[in-house]
């Protein structure tokens, strides 16, 4: 199976009128399937670049990108969009919900943009199966405004999974989120990446990082840190201990 | 995607503001009804001319004495007096080619019958009249020659001063007092309807022998016009022209003066008529414009407010893998939905209002199914030309730009 991500010495420089801005000065990085990358970093640091490059938003000036064997740096913007609608599904930090739109019509909207073009009757199908795999398949006809901020995060990642895409890009996903229901996030994101979901999610927050796989920290737009995270975090177990934190509170 | 599931994506989020749609529609909606409207006014006004010159009769010529001008002012065709009755006896005695003529005068009397007493206008007019205005008698007979040429006191009643002196009863042969001269009456006349402005009622009048008339009721010596008809078409332009040059050498007309008298065929009345029409419809259709222009500016403006508003709904949707083409697509879409909704909302408006018009004011209104589809299409053009600009705006948005927007 090929690497699901693989940078080969990626640039990004911004002309922006009289300073050239170097946001990503020569990256490789390679992500298999499977894996559950967190890149972090400062602000500037280069990540968000990174991530918009991998989720095919934008392309490199330098060097090369192959997502899932496809060299997107010779895409036009056409090509770009089709990528994206088949490969990637984003999640990020503020939903980014249609409001006044059921939770079912928002997990249905990736697939309105699919060529060739899903059925009516099978569109409302899967975006029902991918309800039920977030755990909200009895919130399909809530709107946004019905539903509280893990559940509005819960149709988001509905909506990534919808078309069965080959990579999870999830930006800053906790960061509107309170740390219970983060966690709940993240024990979403373990359940998938065990099924053989590959994620890459950008956080500043390094206990988040710690429920991932591999940590890949970003300075002045170099990768300066790439590795396996060692004492992992897993969410059912965090979520015990919170609840015991909560009781003795309680008991105190 | 599908046109229908983005034209649902639209409907979607123009009921989202249903307020802001609504006053968006709101240019075009008075834009379209005013234009079904008017052009129904004109076309009921058209056609009420046409027939009304169509009941001139055919291959009618009508001399009309030439106007008075006081102060500046134009006091009427008509005015001058200068058609004396040894014109009339030349004109009919000297052309060839006249089939039939009539004098006409006017006067408006005090009408009693009984213990009835009305105001109306008197037609005095010759026995041909009846003939070259094609007006048939419903009830009795016309008045005759002899009639006219001894004016005897008899008289036509019209339809509706039949009913106001006589009510449901038969009329023939009773007694109308016109400025309290006993006149019998011979006939009442068919009826004919309003007239063109929609104002007067054409069988509100009584009918006379012009010499009658001028003896007992006018006391006036000249005509107020002649109605001649010709043997044929063709003979028309012949005719007119004898008739000119008779009258001028008659009223000592020297070369290069004015005439003192007007002559005109149905042909060019209905020539002048036809362009009055034209000339109201280049007006109503520039009004149209304009307003539909403005219309279409107030949705652009609109789908410019709503694009900017949406800018992260777009980069959603471009990063779920909407192409440029898509977002193009749906924001055009939405702006033609706009545009047509308005469009028929004006329509019904415009058809409605141009009823009521003819239920309570009594004005003839045509609305030609053509006048609806050009506003329809009209309006459908606006909103892609409109649109257009602001859905090319969406669709040329960078998708990282427009997810990061505030």
């Amino acid at each position: 199976m090929p690497a699901v991500i693989k940078l080969e010495n990626f640039s990004k420089t911004y002309y922006t009128g009289a300073v050239d801005v170097h946001a990503v000065r020569g990256v490789s990085l390679e992500i298999q399937p499977g894996e559950f990358v967190a890149v972090m970093g400062a602000s500037g640091s280069g990540k968000s670049t990174l991530m918009n490059t991998i989720g095919c938003l934008d392309r490199p000036t330098a060097g090369k990108y192959w997502l899932d064997g496809v060299d997107v740096g010779e895409l036009n913007r056409d090509e770009l969009a089709d990528l994206r609608n088949e490969k990637i599904g984003f999640v990020f930090q503020g939903f980014n919900l249609l409001s006044r739109t059921s939770a079912l019509e928002n997990v249905e909207l990736p697939m309105l943009y699919s060529r060739p073009g899903v059925g009516a009757a099978h569109q409302r199908d899967r975006a029902l199966k991918a309800l039920e795999i977030v755990g909200l398949s009895d919130r399909a006809d809530h709107h946004p405004n019905q539903l509280s901020g893990g559940q509005q995060q819960r149709v988001a990642i509905a909506r990534a999974l919808v078309n069965n895409p080959r990579l999870l890009l999830a930006d800053e996903p906790t960061g509107n989120l309170d740390s219970r229901t983060s966690i709940e996030i993240m024990g979403v994101f373990q359940n998938l990446n065990a099924q053989g979901m590959t994620v890459v999610m950008v956080t500043h927050e390094l206990d988040i990082a710690h429920y991932s796989t591999r940590m890949v920290i970003m300075r002045d737009g170099r990768i300066v840190s790439d590795e396996g995270v060692r004492d992992r975090l897993f969410a059912p177990e965090e979520l015990r201990k919170l609840d015991l934190e909560q009781q003795a509170v309680q008991l105190a | 995607m599908i046109v229908f599931a983005t034209f649902r994506i639209a409907v979607r989020a123009l009921k989202r503001n249903t307020l802001r749609t609504l006053l968006t529609m709101l240019g075009i909606i008075i834009g379209v009804g005013a234009v079904i409207a008017a052009i129904s006014i004109t076309n009921g006004a058209k056609s009420q001319v046409e027939a009304q010159i169509a009941s001139l009769g055919q291959n009618v010529i009508l001399i009309l004495s030439g106007n008075v001008t006081r102060g500046g002012f134009s006091m009427g065709f008509g005015s001058a007096g200068t058609l004396t009755q040894e014109d009339f006896d030349s004109i009919r005695r000297e052309i060839p080619g006249v089939n039939a003529a009539t004098p006409e005068v006017r006067a408006f009397s005090q009408i009693a019958a009984g213990n009835q007493n009305i105001n109306s206008q008197v037609f005095g007019v010759g026995a041909d009249y009846f003939d070259i205005r094609s007006w048939p008698v419903a009830n009795g007979a016309p008045f005759t020659e002899t009639d006219v040429r001894n004016a005897n006191k008899v008289v036509l009643l019209g339809q509706t001063s039949a009913r106001t002196l006589f009510g449901g009863a038969d009329a023939v042969g009773e007694i109308v007092r016109i400025k309290s001269a006993p006149f019998t009456v011979v006939g009442i006349l068919a009826p004919k309807g309003m007239s063109m402005s929609g104002s007067t009622d054409q069988d509100d009048l009584l009918i006379v022998p012009y010499t009658s008339a001028m003896k007992r009721l006018t006391g006036a010596t000249t005509f107020r016009s002649f109605s001649v008809q010709t043997t044929s078409a063709e003979a028309m332009p012949n005719v007119q022209q004898e008739i000119i040059e008779l009258l001028r050498q008659r009223h000592r007309i020297g070369p290069g003066r004015d005439d003192d008298f007007i002559v005109r065929t149905q042909q060019e009345i209905t020539e002048a008529a036809t362009a009055t029409s034209r000339i109201m419809t280049i007006l109503l259709g520039a009004i149209a414009g304009v307003s539909l222009i403005v219309g279409g500016i107030g949705i652009m403006n609109i789908m410019l407010v709503s694009v900017t508003e949406r800018t992260r709904e777009i980069g959603l949707r471009m990063s779920v893998g909407a192409r440029g083409k898509d977002i193009l697509l749906q924001f055009l879409i939405e702006a033609v939905t706009l545009s047509i909704v308005g469009g028929a909302i004006g329509i019904l408006l415009g058809v409605g209002s141009s009823r009521i018009l003819s239920l309570k004011m009594g004005w003839v209104t045509l609305t030609s199914p053509e006048s609806i589809l050009m506003a329809f299409l009209f309006s459908a053009a606006i909103g892609i030309f409109f649109g257009f600009y602001p859905a090319r705006k969406a669709a040329r948005l960078d998708p990282i730009d427009a997810l990061r927007y505030e």
